[in-house]
């Protein structure tokens, strides 16, 4: 690839040590400047309700999108995310409600509606991995069956109908608080958290790093790629179900045509921003934490000052290009 | 064994894609002989036409991305492109009917010259720099819409575009049609076709044989953003009005219907006439959805065509997949 990029011209070590720098910290510098821009700009931007509005905006994106990080970093992608929280989004009050069976008791049923949908969003992505290990099909292909099959199935669950409820057990995990936190935000603090500590300290994390980086090199030294590969597409389908229960709890209400539509692409971006590129053997967890606060704060800086929201998604656009683009400067020296 | 099959290498992928793409159509006639044969109005002329003048946007989008695909890449923008173009193809139906054909094909146009300049200037992958396209068109089309749907001129004759018949055809489907003609002569009786196919089949070597690797993608994305475009613009002419939220997962329906066709995602293979035939199929699977439900034995919710449609990707590309995996055994 380096002998045929000729149209680059070399580049001076310090020019590069630079690249390396904003590549490293850019994402972390953006957020930080636009901190200080709204603390400078933006009425009533240091508040308790600033930061838990924008946290809460946030907390299903990045939960989504840590999983989104891990099958990413074994080179892969997962595109039926949204479709998985639909799902869970769907099963989760039709448990608690009785839709499928009464269950007399309601902390039985609480429990189960945590439960359950996580477990079948985490067996889809089982069957997510499965299709790409068994028969080689790309992650993008095989994972774009349930993204237009997983919704109709949401659908037709609910036949379509909105679930409208109030349970305040079940809602704990979107309206709750702990110690004056968002439940949300803390599952997500703790989602990262634990994603992080994977990745740097232990032998999965290891693994998932090098069958991205070179999956024959990795099978070759003895790791198991097609089980590392297929636990990575279970976290991140059950991660995804986490996020639709967050998500229809939130809203008291669950419409399998919108939980989660569109979040696919939204995951991609935050895991893009944060410095973990497309091409597999790398995981930024923090970076795509601070990828998607910044795509957040972007936003809010935006509609805080009266642009339009339109304005925001053309904003986000070339936010995404020019973080990639300096990260692979700095990548190809 | 090796220097056999590498004999045979470059045959083997070909002839197992002719297959697939033999298997696509063959599905697609015995879905159509099934539909005539259990439905009585199936094959009416109203059914047919209604089905070709809805689905002529779908095959316009997928036309271009499977060009795409065949270069490797992949345009994840197509969706936002239509519902923009819808806009922009709305706001100057007024003048002149060309005139909202021509201002579709351009938002088309500028977003296809986006996308090329970004993956072969800036060298940011497909994925990424379409999907940021993607947003950046959403938002346009919001801005000039001012976040509501722009009603057309109903004066200007701009409705016949998606409205009208042109020798018993409804117009957009002959539009579709000669969109894939070009396509199909582009990509098999000229030289940019085997371009096209050499970019996919490995862009650094295409690049070492002295082909014109960023001209051909910067034309590839521009046609993609042009097919995307026309569509927008069949979208404003035949609902009355343009649309910015449209479109949403567009990108990726015609991504399934370019696999269905025997596209590999991998590129350096693929058929113009197998997308078309694809398209058709998965749009087919509603079709007959809704004239079952008409018999009254069963009463299947509209919401079963994504759960059939995804069974059916999910079929196909097993198949695929395992006449790949005898090959390479074989």
């Amino acid at each position: 690839m380096t002998t045929l990029d000729t149209t680059t011209p070399a580049q001076t070590p310090a020019k590069r040590s630079s690249l390396i720098w904003i590549s490293r910290y850019g994402t972390l510098v953006a957020f930080l400047a636009l901190i200080a821009f709204n603390m400078a700009v933006t009425p009533n931007f240091l508040s308790w309700q600033t930061l838990n509005v924008n946290l809460t905006q946030v907390a299903t994106i990045v939960i989504v999108a840590v999983g989104m990080t891990l099958v990413i970093a074994t080179g892969g992608i997962d595109l039926s995310v949204g479709s998985l929280m639909a799902i869970s989004g769907a099963l989760a009050p039709m448990i608690f409600l009785g839709t499928i069976y009464p269950i007399p008791s309601p902390a039985l049923a609480v429990t189960l509606a945590f439960i359950v949908p996580v477990v079948v969003a985490g067996a889809l992505g089982w069957f997510n991995g499965f299709l790409i290990t068994r028969w080689s099909i790309q992650p993008i292909v095989a994972t774009l069956v349930l993204f237009i099959a997983g919704r109709g199935i949401a659908q037709v669950m609910t036949n379509g109908n909105l679930q409208v409820f109030r349970n305040d057990a079940f809602q704990f995990i979107a309206l709750g608080r702990v110690f004056g936190i968002p439940t949300q935000v803390i599952i997500m603090a703790v989602v990262v958290a634990l994603a992080a500590f994977v990745i740097r300290r232990t032998g999965f994390g290891r693994q998932i790093i090098a069958v991205g980086g070179n999956e024959k090199a990795a099978r070759l030294s003895g790791i198991p790629a097609v089980r590392v590969k297929r636990l990575v597409y279970v976290v991140s389908g059950a991660l995804a179900g986490i996020a639709g229960l967050v998500v229809v709890a939130r809203n008291s209400a669950s419409d399998a045509n919108l939980v989660g539509l569109g979040m696919e692409l939204d995951a991609i971006a935050a895991v893009a921003v944060g410095g973990t590129l497309l091409t597999g053997g790398r995981a930024y967890v923090l970076g795509t934490l601070l990828g998607a606060c910044v795509i957040q704060l972007v936003r809010y800086t935006l509609l805080a000052n009266g642009v339009p929201d339109a304005a925001a998604l053309v904003v986000k656009a070339g936010l995404i290009v020019a973080a990639v683009f300096i990260q692979q400067r700095a990548e190809r020296g | 064994m090796t220097t056999y099959l590498s004999f045979l290498g470059p045959l083997a992928p070909r002839s197992t894609i002719a297959l697939a793409r033999l298997g696509v159509i063959a599905a697609l006639i015995a879905l159509i002989v099934f539909g005539a044969l259990r439905y009585d109005n199936f094959l009416s002329s109203y059914n047919a036409l209604s089905f070709l003048r809805y689905n002529s946007m779908f095959a316009l989008i997928a036309l271009g991305m499977a060009l795409v695909i065949m270069t490797g890449g992949i345009d994840l923008s197509v969706g936002g492109t239509a519902a923009m173009a819808s806009v922009v193809a709305a706001i100057f139906s007024p003048y002149h009917w060309a005139a909202g054909l021509a201002g579709g094909l351009a938002a088309g146009l500028v977003v296809g010259i986006i996308n090329g300049v970004v993956i072969t200037r800036l060298k940011i992958q497909p994925f990424i720099a379409t999907l940021a396209a993607m947003l950046a068109a959403y938002g346009t089309g919001l801005l000039l819409a001012g976040n509501q749907s722009v009603s057309v001129s109903y004066d200007s004759g701009f409705t016949e575009i998606g409205q009208g018949d042109f020798l018993g055809f409804p117009i957009p489907a002959w539009i579709a049609l000669a969109f894939y003609i070009a396509g199909w002569i582009a990509l098999e009786r000229h030289p940019v076709g085997r371009r096209v196919l050499a970019i996919g089949d490995g862009e650094a070597t295409a690049k070492l044989m002295g082909l014109k690797v960023e001209k051909t993608l910067m034309g590839v994305y521009i046609t993609s953003g042009l097919c995307a475009g026309m569509a927008g613009v069949i979208l404003a002419a035949q609902f009355g009005a343009g649309q910015p939220t449209e479109g949403v997962g567009w990108e990726l329906f015609a991504i399934a219907s370019v696999v269905v066709g025997g596209t590999l995602l991998t590129g350096g293979v693929g058929s113009i006439g197998a997308t078309l035939a694809g398209a058709l199929l998965l749009a087919m699977v509603f079709n007959i959805l809704n004239f079952e439900n008409g018999l009254g034995w069963i009463s299947l919710s509209a919401y079963w065509q994504s759960v059939i449609r995804g069974l059916f990707l999910l079929a196909v590309v097993i198949l695929q997949a395992k006449i790949a995996g005898a090959r390479a055994n074989g």
